[in-house]
């Protein structure tokens, strides 16, 4: 049995808002910091957490972040409501990509988000609907493969 | 090399100091793409990091402050709008503008010591 988590949160994201896009995610940075994580763990979730948002902020309609804290390990869930993703292998090469031109300025969406969250987690799972949402699902251990 | 020393170097105007700290620099990134800038972040070295980008929006600072980079330099005459410099104020990063292109400031810091991170894409044993 899971043990309870030791910290949890969790952060509304909006479909759309470029402007407040990354706050939840440096957001948990700097509370993984505050509680003394180690700074490779928290540079692993928080740039997955960055990834993660992007994607709801640029594909989604709205999502949620949420984050956990356990003894072993930090686990990170991203809901949303949108469009899905018809086909995971293909979204999961590095380079595929069907962001906008309004993305791409933004410096994003040059098929390198999907990929780079996997990098940095120990577990990944990722699973999607399409017209409904997309649900992603990692965990990093507190002494993990980079750790 | 100290971020004073890389000011003259490129002539850059100081935009956003944090509190006249004037880190230690050694590896530079370069990129328009912030992903890519996210998937080159290694453990440790980023905080040595300097990003030479011609984004000027909010999410270049965001990346900076998600991977632990500590200074920024917008090439190519840009300036970041208020809401990019507020922004990192509240993260404590210090950004400067050149009027080089891209190019050129990489070139500059690259002759004068500043190295690519070690990595898959830039190991500093494969870059002189």
């Amino acid at each position: 049995m899971r043990a309870e988590a030791l910290l949890h949160q969790e952060y509304a994201i909006r479909g759309g808002d470029f402007v407040n896009a990354g706050e939840s995610s440096c957001k948990i940075r700097n509370t993984l910091r505050q509680i003394g994580i180690d700074s490779e763990v928290v540079r692993r979730i928080a740039i997955a957490a960055y990834e993660a948002e992007m994607n709801v902020v640029m594909y989604a309609h709205h999502g949620k972040m949420e984050v956990n804290v356990y003894p072993e390990e930090i686990r990170l869930t991203i809901d949303d409501s949108g469009p899905g993703i018809a086909d995971i292998d293909l979204a999961m090469q590095p380079g595929y990509s069907t962001a906008s031109e309004e993305m791409r300025e933004m410096g994003f969406g040059a098929g390198m988000g999907l990929p780079n969250i996997k990098k940095n987690a120990d577990v990944f799972n990722l699973t999607s609907r399409v017209g409904k949402g997309t649900r992603l699902e990692i965990n990093i251990l507190l002494n993990g493969k980079n750790g | 090399m100290k971020l004073s020393r890389i000011q003259e170097l490129l002539r850059a105007t100081m935009i956003s100091e944090q509190g006249g700290d004037d880190p230690d620099i050694k590896y530079a990134k370069a990129s328009d793409l912030m992903s890519d800038v996210l998937a080159l972040s290694q453990a440790f070295s980023d905080r040595n990091t300097l990003l030479i980008t011609g984004l000027t929006n909010k999410q270049v600072v965001r990346t900076c402050e998600i991977s632990g980079i500590r200074a920024i330099v917008f090439v190519r005459g840009k300036n970041p709008r208020a809401d990019t410099i507020e922004l990192a104020r509240q993260c404590n990063i210090t950004l400067l503008a050149c009027k080089l292109r891209m190019f050129e400031a990489c070139g500059i810091l690259h002759n004068s010591g500043i190295l690519a991170p070690a990595g898959p894409c830039g190991d500093p044993r494969n870059a002189r």
